[in-house]
């Protein structure tokens, strides 16, 4: 990588050791698993609706150019690319990519994955209709370079997907000590509670980046249901965000 | 198929069908309409031959629907147009005992205490099943007239071999074969459970005097007698006794027979006559040990065979079928794997605990009911006047029975997928 990483090298290392396991719903990322269908309801529904897109038809994202960043084994991309969108998927952390290539393969799927930033696809000049940005600003350390390079990386028009982890006492609670020390979900320093944003935080950041915020929602974990689900009124912990890049840019 | 893109780097990459279903039954049928509804191509692969299976000649046999299993029959389209469709107005739960007439405390179940109408509908094997197979053809169900011999499952799907010597490669096997299901045991899947030494007799009988409606249920030491309504004064008797006294019953001609029947039945529906063949069902419970396989779902009575003492079987099936038709078709909208393991797990999960809470409470029942131990006896005449007495308490057995109760999925709510 020659261009300049806003990724910090010791989360990239943590997210290594990770990478075998992606595809084990029972395994490691046995959270993101369950939350996966959550996101993608929301991820598709947003998509389908901005792009006036049935999700009843087969392929629905035909035609629609998908940058999935943070694509660890391809938990997104997959269900991207069997809708019909053509995905890349870009990741940091090297060791994900032929772990999320071999899986592609063996479900039929093509789908461009590449170690890679965002911010090195923006300087290539690289634009899609819409990306992918899951649970990533967290981990970064410059989280509005990240962003603006989202912007760049949009066509005008074009939507992202922007979920991460708020930043009060629950969330530390929830993530932190419940999820890494309490549950075992995730390797304990997965997270740095420190970096977690709130959603004006965020929103002021995505306006700083020239984005439009349109939508935000929460991802509510049921502990009785052990199931995850979108709420419209607590963000608390989970939460989840669109923008699109307007047609002009206007200056924030 | 709707994911061929990229290199054929695996033959395996072609899908004949999406979902491939082992057995046409009732389950196998429902499921196929349901999957048709969700939006994938639908093979189903059965031995015998549909025009056998759709024969409507009268056999006796009737299904009691809750009203959650005709809103998903009519959300699959079958409900109407279907024949001879008898609504359970009422259910009378009665205490007896052979030779001394009911006790004085029974339990009265009453549609009017429901707003959602009847309580039921009692439905004949002979409407049902050819109602079910045209709607199949119509909905563009691939038949195949072959059993499944054979299958291997990998990372994207299955491969099928089936008796006429073809392969399938579809991304989901569905076994709808019964409780001796071939799909399950090649998966590798064992069962558990327990005879109960009971043999359900099944008949059906016309009676002079019109039944209004109303399903009797009588519990006596040999076992619980059913009596349930069908279309005109006819009406379908299901009743246990013990496995060789059964044997006997079931030997005699009909006329014998109904010298059996007639002290049980009573004479509050007047002179009754034999109407249609007789069946014996052996009583007991049996639940596969999981659900699911890889690329593997069990439907119905593959996954679980219940005592039919409440008419939960084919309930539970269609229940199997709504909840296994929505979660796939919302990993489909999602783009998921349809097949794979965390969504397959959401069926499983979704109906385990159901199915073992079932299983539990209708074994309970049972054994309580066929027990002549005069406590017993004492403690469920008592009980049954206490549900009697409770508004409360006799409306959440209403509406559980009706099949209104827990997480219906979306079919059973009478809404589309």
């Amino acid at each position: 990588m020659s261009h300049a990483s806003t990724i910090d090298a010791a989360e990239i290392d943590k997210f290594q050791a990770m990478a075998a396991e992606w595809w084990d719903p029972n395994g490691k990322f046995k959270p993101l698993h369950m939350l996966n269908p959550c996101r993608l309801d929301y991820i598709t529904a947003q998509i389908a609706a901005e792009f006036g897109r049935d999700l009843n038809a087969p392929r629905p994202f035909d035609g629609l150019r998908l940058l999935d960043i943070g694509c660890g084994g391809g938990l997104l991309s997959e269900p991207m690319a069997r809708l019909g969108a053509t995905v890349v998927g870009a990741d940091a952390a090297e060791r994900n990519i032929p772990v999320a290539q071999v899986h592609a393969r063996e479900q039929g799927l093509d789908i461009d994955y590449r170690h890679t930033t965002a911010e090195a696809l923006a300087a290539e000049g690289e634009v899609f209709d819409a990306v992918l940005n899951m649970e990533v600003v967290e981990h970064v350390a410059d989280p509005l370079a990240y962003l603006t390079a989202c912007h760049d990386l949009l066509k005008p028009g074009g939507l992202m997907v922007c979920s991460t982890i708020n930043r009060n006492p629950k969330s530390f609670a929830m993530a932190i000590v419940g999820a890494e020390v309490v549950m075992r979900w995730l390797p304990r320093g997965t997270h740095d509670w420190n970096k977690f944003i709130t959603p004006d935080e965020l929103y002021d950041l995505l306006r700083r980046a020239a984005l439009d915020p349109v939508d935000r929602k929460g991802f509510v974990f049921n502990p009785l249901f052990w199931s995850w689900s979108l709420s419209d009124r607590d963000l608390s912990v989970n939460y989840v965000t669109t923008s699109l890049r307007p047609e002009s840019r206007t200056e924030p | 198929m709707d994911n061929a893109g990229g290199p054929a780097i695996f033959t395996c990459m072609t899908f004949d069908t999406d979902i491939l279903i082992a057995g046409g039954g009732l389950n196998g049928l429902s499921m196929a309409l349901a999957a048709r509804q969700g939006g994938f191509a639908v093979t189903l692969a059965d031995p015998q031959p549909a025009t056998a299976r759709g024969d409507d000649g009268f056999d006796g046999r009737s299904y009691a629907l809750a009203i959650s299993s005709q809103r998903a029959l009519d959300a699959l389209g079958v409900w109407k147009g279907l024949d001879a469709v008898q609504p359970i107005l009422g259910i009378k739960v009665t205490d007896g005992r052979a030779g001394e007439g009911p006790s004085p405390l029974m339990l009265v179940f009453d549609h009017a205490e429901i707003e959602e109408g009847p309580m039921g509908f009692m439905v004949e094997d002979r409407h049902l099943r050819p109602a079910l197979l045209r709607a199949a053809e119509a909905a563009g169900v691939e038949q195949v007239e072959a059993g499944v011999e054979a299958f291997e499952a990998d990372g994207s799907g299955v491969t099928v071999h089936l008796s006429d010597g073809t392969s399938r490669r579809a991304r989901l096997l569905v076994g709808c074969d019964g409780k001796a299901s071939r799909v399950a045991s090649l998966s590798g899947i064992k069962r558990s459970g327990w005879g109960y030494g009971q043999t359900a007799l099944v008949c059906a009988v016309s009676h002079a005097k019109p039944h209004e409606g109303v399903a009797h249920q009588f519990f006596m030491p040999p076992g619980p007698l059913a009596i349930l309504p069908l279309s005109g004064n006819r009406s379908s008797i299901v009743w246990s006794e013990q496995e060789q006294r059964a044997a006997e019953i079931q030997a005699m001609d009909d006329e014998a027979y109904l010298g059996v029947l007639r002290p049980r039945f009573g004479s509050f529906l007047g002179d009754i006559s034999l109407s249609g063949a007789r069946f014996t069902y052996p009583l007991g419970l049996s639940l596969a040990d999981r659900f699911i396989a890889p690329r593997v779902a069990l439907v119905g009575d593959a996954a679980h065979v219940v005592h039919p003492i409440a008419g939960q079987g084919l309930n539970a099936g269609l229940k199997d079928v709504a909840a296994l038709a929505e979660v796939l078709t919302d990993a489909r909208r999602r783009g998921e794997d349809i097949a794979g393991p965390q969504v397959l797990e959401r069926y499983a999960a979704w109906r385990r605990f159901d199915v073992a809470a079932l299983a539990a409470a209708t074994d309970a029942f049972n054994r309580l009911f066929s027990n002549d131990n005069p406590l017993l006896r004492a403690a469920r005449d008592i009980g049954l006047g206490i549900a009697n007495a409770v508004p409360v308490l006799r409306r959440g057995l209403i509406r559980e029975a009706a099949g209104l109760t827990g997480d219906l999925p979306r079919l059973m709510r009478g809404r589309p997928l």
